[in-house]
């Protein structure tokens, strides 16, 4: 008769009730916050993508009526394209400057991040308030609002968070090279509501 | 030669209770406060769901709208369906006991983000509280769970849209318990412990949340949209406004669809965990359970289309979604063979725990079998929203997965509490709600072959005695409770001690105190490799006992 499996278990509850009067072991574990906030963003991007489903079901299924078609003015969205990825672009810098330590240099590139956030946000309210149809027009024009107001209010949080991320970095040793869970987190959100706007953009302005 | 004798259960000690209970109406973020609130106050919207079905079922004794108005029906069966799916089951089985198991699966002190997992479960008194208020301001929604267009546009738009924000808020609640699930299960292992060495339980959470993480968003979409043609008047799903109703369907079902997985695949982990305990043998198949989970995982996502057959499905889409569905019967069939193969042989102990795990089995494979036959197009077309629907989806979601949540509470309740529930209670309580169930609800299925609809206060005269057999079923499962509600007060304040591992169990939350201390483990956490390493004792060496590896290792 050989060995049978070694039971790592068996001994246990003896220990457990010796272990009984100790005091209790406190461990500490990864940082995971980014991975969760990772998975959170796979969640609102299916949001999204339940949008996008619905509106090429739209466009396939349920034609418009002769006098609804109307052809976007793709200047000031492609410009406001731009923008936003620009400030993909300068909060990607202010991370590698944060990463040099230079925490002025990065609340400028947070500063000017959040600056064409607010600019592209202007755009599209001058882009809303020149349309030629309203919210309840027609099937495109609900559609377009919808996708556009509730990716805009992406925007705006995003906007709030990087200046919350500014404000915090002021603060001397708030942000360090090592540490810096807020503003990788509003560099991440930031990251995914561009990229939402060009999949937005392609979908409702070229198609 | 060593022996591996199985942990013996020491000496019954006094229980000390250690969380006051002033804990347990606050913002705690210990994950087994956090999971016993989901519990409590799952059970308690079980209740409410409860008495509202027992509205219904006292409306249909007669063939006459005459206990209460027709309108009032529609707002009961709408309250019923959607406090049932929303905030019995899904939170029970995977907030409830997903929060109380996990950390302890994976050797974790807690979950990966205590204070989303406290927040996500506050999201859930106020949701309810306000879905159940709509009924006393202007009248609950009347559209049904489905909450499909037109009708839900053209029912009263107080209650329905005070039921948008309520399942809204139930979403959020159960995406962010996803999220902390994942990043608990795949970021928080103790070091050494391997994915395919989890207890099953973790990888149908993980699942389970993948779907959530997935589909939940997209109902929150489509309720958006949804409240958007109510209240500012645009045509989504208006077709009198040019929108199109049936894309509703397709949103709210790609997520209605996984949401029964959401619903069941935990109910299948506590199974799983479960069995082997009380059958003295190791789960059966332990990997083909994984991949059978995966499979699930991935096919859940793409048949939710067989619910619309009869809403004008072109042909490749009818083909299609039927052949998927019929494919998805695979796993999950292996899975109950790996569970027969399971309790084969095995020295089973008959206590109310196995015997609502073997009540689940009966029930939710013939609720497999017809939903197999619903797949199928013209037999769908035939029994669609008829009574048929009614009785296969209460065969899934009662029968099987609120049977699991019983046999849950018996099989946790001495770790919980550090007492034992009264078995011969537990057993009454499993043979009513068998009985009761099945009266209930296998008449129903010749209801929906003959023609009855589902949806109705007023029903033809025909249906009669059948409609009273269902009733008196329902009422025989509302006693059944009774037995249950008696077992958990008498016992959590006279019960048996338990000790800390009444079941000789491997896994680790029965190797700690009952119940356990605020991080889990006095000492370091163990590490369980093997959690289901049963039977393998030199005296139970026997062919039939033993995995084939135990076998060969020791006959070498």
């Amino acid at each position: 008769m050989t060995t049978l499996i070694q039971r790592p278990t068996s001994h246990r509850l003896e220990q457990q009730q010796e272990d009984r009067q100790k005091v209790p072991v406190h461990s500490h574990h990864p940082d995971v916050r980014l991975f969760g906030l990772t998975v959170f963003l796979v969640a609102d991007g299916m949001t999204f993508a339940g949008f996008f489903a619905a509106y090429l079901t739209y466009r396939a299924v349920n034609p418009l009526p002769v006098n609804a078609e109307y052809e976007l003015e793709l200047l000031l969205p492609a410009v406001n394209t731009l923008l936003l990825l620009a400030s993909s672009l300068t909060f990607h810098r202010g991370s590698k400057v944060l990463m040099a330590g230079s925490m002025s240099t990065c609340r400028s590139w947070l500063l000017l991040t959040a600056a064409l956030g607010v600019a592209f946000m202007a755009g599209q309210m001058w882009e809303y308030f020149h349309l030629p149809f309203g919210l309840t027009d027609n099937l495109f024009a609900s559609t377009f609002y919808a996708l556009t107001g509730f990716h805009g209010l992406h925007v705006t949080l995003g906007a709030m968070m990087i200046l919350i991320v500014w404000w915090q970095a002021g603060t001397e040793g708030r942000f360090t090279a090592e540490n810096h869970f807020g503003f990788a987190a509003a560099e991440l959100y930031w990251h995914f509501v561009d990229g939402v706007w060009v999949v937005l953009f392609a979908l409702l302005y070229l198609l | 030669m060593t022996t591996n004798a199985l942990p013996a259960s020491p000496h019954p000690v006094e229980v000390q209770h250690h969380t006051p209970w002033h804990e347990y109406f606050g913002f705690s973020l210990d994950h087994k406060v956090i999971g016993i609130q989901y519990l409590v106050t799952g059970f308690f919207f079980y209740l409410v769901g409860g008495a509202l079905a027992g509205m219904i079922r006292v409306e249909l004794v007669t063939p006459l709208s005459d206990f209460m108005a027709r309108d009032t029906y529609n707002q009961v069966l709408t309250l019923h369906g959607t406090i049932m799916i929303f905030l019995w089951i899904v939170p029970v089985v995977n907030g409830a006991f997903g929060n109380y198991l996990v950390p302890f699966y994976v050797g974790a002190r807690d979950m990966a983000f205590p204070r989303l997992n406290a927040v996500a479960f506050w999201m859930l008194p106020p949701a309810g509280f306000l879905l159940m208020s709509s009924y006393f301001v202007g009248g609950a929604a009347q559209s049904g769970w489905t909450a499909y267009p037109p009708l839900s546009i053209t029912t009263p738009a107080v209650g329905q849209v005070v039921w948008i924000i309520s399942v809204l808020l139930l979403g959020g609640s159960s995406i962010f318990g996803a999220v902390n699930f994942i990043a608990t299960i795949l970021k928080l292992r103790q070091p050494g412990l391997d994915l395919f060495q989890l207890p099953m339980f973790c990888w149908a959470m993980l699942g389970t949340s993948v779907l959530v993480v997935l589909a939940t968003p997209v109902l929150a979409g489509a309720l958006i949209l949804l409240s958007m043609d109510i209240v500012a008047g645009t045509g989504f799903f208006n077709p009198a406004l040019g929108g199109n109703a049936v894309v509703y369907q397709h949103l709210f079902w790609f997520y209605s669809h996984p949401a029964v997985y959401i619903m069941v695949l935990p109910a299948f982990g506590l199974v799983s965990e479960i069995l082997p305990i009380h059958a003295r043998k190791p789960l059966f198949g332990y990997r083909s359970m994984i991949y059978s989970i995966l499979g699930i995982v991935f096919l859940g996502l793409i048949v939710w289309a067989h619910h619309m057959f009869t809403s004008g499905t072109p042909p490749w889409m009818r083909l299609f979604f039927t052949i998927a569905t019929a494919i998805i019967a695979v796993p999950t069939g292996i899975k109950f063979f790996n569970w027969l193969a399971t309790l084969w042989q095995g020295k089973l102990a008959l206590n109310s725990a196995l015997l609502f795990c073997c009540g689940f089995i009966f029930n939710f494979v013939f609720g497999g079998i017809t939903g197999v036959a619903l797949a199928q197009v013209p037999f769908d077309v035939h029994v669609h929203d008829t009574y048929f629907v009614v009785a296969h989806f209460h065969y899934i979601v009662f029968g099987g997965t609120v049977f699991v949540i019983f046999a849950a509470i018996y099989h946790w309740f001495p770790k919980i509490s550090g007492r034992l529930l009264n078995e011969h209670l537990g057993r009454l309580h499993c043979l009513l709600s068998f009985i009761g169930f099945n009266v209930c609800f296998f008449p129903q299925h010749w209801l929906g072959l003959n023609g009855m609809p589902r949806r109705v206060a007023e029903y033809d005269p025909q249906f009669q005695l059948i409609n009273q057999i269902s009733s008196v079923g329902a009422l025989i499962l509302a006693i059944s409770t009774l037995p249950f509600l008696v077992n958990v007060f008498l016992s959590m304040w006279k019960g048996v001690p338990a000790g800390d591992n009444p079941w000789r169990a491997c896994t680790a939350e029965w190797l700690t105190s009952s119940p356990p201390p605020v991080e889990n483990w006095l000492h370091e956490a163990p590490l369980v490799t093997e959690p289901y390493d049963y039977g393998s004792t030199e005296d139970a060496m026997s062919v039939t006992t033993v995995r084939g590896r135990d076998l060969w290792s020791a006959g070498r």
